[in-house]
């Protein structure tokens, strides 16, 4: 059997944005069910959805709607994550709703994404939608967009109409300073032309199906690699406490860049202090070298005061941000408006403290992409630039640099929700 | 440098120590939620690799029916013993025999949607606040929504509508007096990838899992155990069929596969080559389109 085959498998996440009824729930129903990911009782269940709701085709999007009030108003509420897998790789599919009042859910799917499917209707074009989703994967830097323009069947596979929105794009896309690698199909969703099977409606285009696509896209991007700083965020420490390991003190984390050597000199943020790396261990096995992003514990040279919230980084590495005040972009995600310098909490990936909003410098208007000041508050799916001000230091890096250790959520206090997702300046 | 190549099982595997770790630093009392399925197996391996050498800093929390195989209670026995955790039992027939929930009847009885409560009762009685769980969002359509930190009201109801958005590697455990998490550390994982990794790791399983000969009886197309605990019909005859199981719970709930598969290898194969889901034997989740969403916003596993 070619198990060594699949243990060998990459990972590739990906999410899918685009206007209401732009048809991203059909366009994964159809990946799946072209690359024989269904099962049989999964398909046999979709079928009798389908029927009792009087539709004469299988829908396939009640195979990602699957909520109660989703089926009920056929529209996708909340985050849905399917999985499927080739030869080649493994997905993960974050299937997001296009409403407006959940764009925060659209945050969220995009927040791990490594590529972005953005669906348009072929018959509508580029919609304000498309344009706030396309700026929302630029904030999030996903580093691939495809742009799926879908229902190509309602149009006759018009090579012109396809070309047109392709421009449109383009242009949206420069303007809002989107520097993600791109690429264009003209699909059918919902007859499948161009989706895992090359159409033949569309015989000007030449390029890929979206699925060889996502099949060849690389993920070097996950790595980091040498040349990225190193980053061990502090989750958490272990200390047995037992006779066989008296004095044992290891920190656990999951290496949030770069590469991290046995005898590498390291610093703690942000107290400053500075030791050396004695051993890296993954559960009772010890290893030379750590890459991004395994989850690791490191034993050092010295006996130093190291707890959750600190970052390991390079001992002469003079990149991350270390302070109590910091420029972020922000979505607001709560139906409470932002209040300037209300107590919130800041949270980034392992470290917490109390803080406030000191300043909103501009929020971003989705019309038009033009920062509009002069405000004091922030609504529910708004885009905005903030100073952010919190009780301790804490240590970030520009979140262009880095998705992990360049992110925060804030919290309210009263309520323990999250209220809104920042990225660091 | 040799090049590091990051397979998906290595991403998810880190993916979801971090999971667990987050959870030993953000609560103050959490348990997994032990059924002695090949989830809850993996999760609890995953948990001794994040804290070696130190011990799982949780309990393992195990809701039992009264009608489980013999098979599993010896492995969880062994599985406790040999990592030196602590096991807490909450028992579904105590919660009967206290009237806090009543059996049901007829032929089709399960104790499966009891266990809600009892699990409730045992969450409040030992004051956990996160409990980790072997859950999958490839499993099931409702439990495709839900988060890694799945926050839970102080009736331990799930609100689908109004969850807390999940950002990057950011979990945000915070909550009231009352109020607890379900955690899902694998979320992620397929049930090909939990095989995989199994295979990998050279995880022992139980026995339950491999070919054996068993005495089962036909309902409904599916292969059921004829246990004592299970009332057969008039026109049901016990046959002995050489099964296995694809998941593992409760007897009454626990669809009975024909198989010949002896190996992990063997169990990899045939799951690439079916075309049914595993819950596809689970007489629970046919009850009704959204019977999942429905038990699990009531305090569900
Ligand atoms: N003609 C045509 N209809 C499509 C296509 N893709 C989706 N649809 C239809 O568009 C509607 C909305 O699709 P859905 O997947 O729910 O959209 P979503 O809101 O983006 O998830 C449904 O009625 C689909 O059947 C397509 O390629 N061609
Ligand atoms: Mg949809």
């Amino acid at each position: 059997m070619n198990t060594k085959g699949y243990l060998d498998m990459e990972l590739l996440r990906f999410t899918t944005a685009g206007s209401v009824d732009d048809g991203k729930s059909t366009l994964i129903g159809r990946l799946l069910y072209d690359s024989k990911s269904i099962f049989e009782d999964q398909l046999e269940a979709v079928e009798r959805a389908s029927r009792s709701r009087g539709n004469e085709e299988v829908n396939l999007a009640l195979l990602t709607d699957g909520l109660r009030a989703e089926r009920e108003q056929g529209i996708t509420i909340d985050v849905a994550y399917r999985y499927f897998a080739t030869p080649k790789r493994k997905f993960i599919i974050a299937d997001t709703p296009g409403h407006v009042q959940y764009t925060r859910n659209m945050v969220t799917g995009a927040s791990t994404a490594d590529l972005a499917i953005i669906l348009i209707d072929a018959r509508n074009g580029v919609v304000e939608q498309t344009v706030r989703h396309s700026y929302i994967a630029k904030l999030l830097g996903i580093p691939y967009v495809t742009v799926c323009i879908n229902k190509m069947d309602l149009v006759d596979f018009s090579e012109e109409r396809f070309c047109e929105i392709e421009r449109d794009y383009r242009e949206m896309s420069a303007k809002i300073g989107n520097d993600a690698q791109l690429h264009f199909l003209p699909i059918s969703a919902k007859y499948g032309d161009n989706v895992v099977n090359a159409s033949e409606r569309a015989p000007w285009y030449s390029g890929p199906t979206l699925m060889a696509l996502l099949e060849e896209v690389p993920i070097s991007h996950k790595l980091g690699g040498e040349l990225q700083p190193m980053r061990l965020p502090v989750q958490y420490v272990i200390r047995p406490i037992s006779d066989k390991f008296p004095d044992y003190r290891a920190y656990a984390g999951r290496l949030a860049g770069g590469v991290l050597h046995v005898g590498d000199a390291v610093r703690v943020l942000p107290s400053g202090m500075t030791s050396r790396v004695k051993a890296i261990m993954q559960a009772d096995k010890s290893q030379e070298v750590a890459h991004t992003p395994e989850s690791i514990s490191v034993l050092l040279e010295d006996d130093i005061d190291i707890s959750r919230g600190d970052m390991l980084v390079g001992v002469d590495d003079t990149s991350p941000i270390v302070g109590q005040e910091f420029k972020i972009m922000c979505c607001w995600f709560n139906a409470q408006p932002m209040q300037l310098r209300k107590r919130y909490v800041v949270r980034s990936a392992v470290a917490e403290s109390v803080g406030m909003v000191a300043a909103l410098d501009y929020r971003v208007d989705i019309h038009t992409l033009e920062p509009v000041t002069g405000e004091s508050t922030l609504n529910m799916n708004d885009i905005a630039c903030l100073t952010l001000r919190t009780s301790n230091p804490m240590v970030f890096d520009r979140y262009e640099d880095n998705r992990t250790t360049g992110s925060l959520v804030l919290i309210d206090p009263d309520s323990n929700e999250t209220i809104a997702a920042g990225m660091i300046g | 440098m040799k090049d590091f190549k990051l397979t998906h099982l290595k991403e998810l595997e880190a993916e979801s120590i971090y999971v667990l770790r987050e959870v030993a630093a953000q609560f103050e009392r959490p348990a997994i939620l032990f059924s002695g399925g090949k989830d809850s197996i993996v999760v609890t391996y995953l948990a001794y690799k994040a804290f070696y050498p130190a011990k799982i800093p949780f309990p393992l929390l195990h809701i039992d029916t009264g009608h489980n195989f013999r098979e599993t209670l010896e492995y969880r026995d062994a599985l406790v013993a040999k990592l030196g955790a602590q096991l807490v039992v909450g028992s579904v027939q105590e919660s009967i025999d206290k009237g806090r929930v009543k059996e049901e009847q007829g032929y089709n009885a399960s104790r499966n949607r009891l266990q809600t409560t009892t699990l409730l009762d045992t969450i409040e009685e030992y004051k956990f606040d996160a409990c980790i769980g072997g859950a999958r969002r490839d499993e099931e359509k409702a439990r495709a929504k839900e988060r890694f930190f799945s926050h839970r009201d102080d009736f331990g109801q799930w609100n689908p509508k109004n969850q807390r958005p999940e950002l990057w590697n950011i979990f945000n455990g915070r909550k009231n007096m009352g109020e607890h998490f379900r955690v899902f550390p694998i979320s992620n994982w397929t049930e090909m990838d939990v095989w995989q990794y199994i295979y990998q790791e050279h995880i022992e399983m139980p026995s339950l899992y491999f070919t054996h000969e068993r005495a089962c009886f036909l309902r409904d197309g599916q292969w059921l155990a004829a246990e004592p605990c299970m009332r057969l019909k008039p026109d049901e005859q016990v046959e002995v069929r050489r099964v296995r199981c694809r998941t593992i719970g409760d007897i009454s709930c626990t669809g009975l596969t024909l198989s010949e598969a002896n190996t992990l290898e063997d169990i990899i194969e045939e799951i690439a080559a079916t075309r049914i889901t595993e819950r596809g034997g689970r007489a629970d989740d046919k009850r009704s389109e959204t019977s999942m969403e429905d038990r699990k916003k009531e305090g569900y596993f």
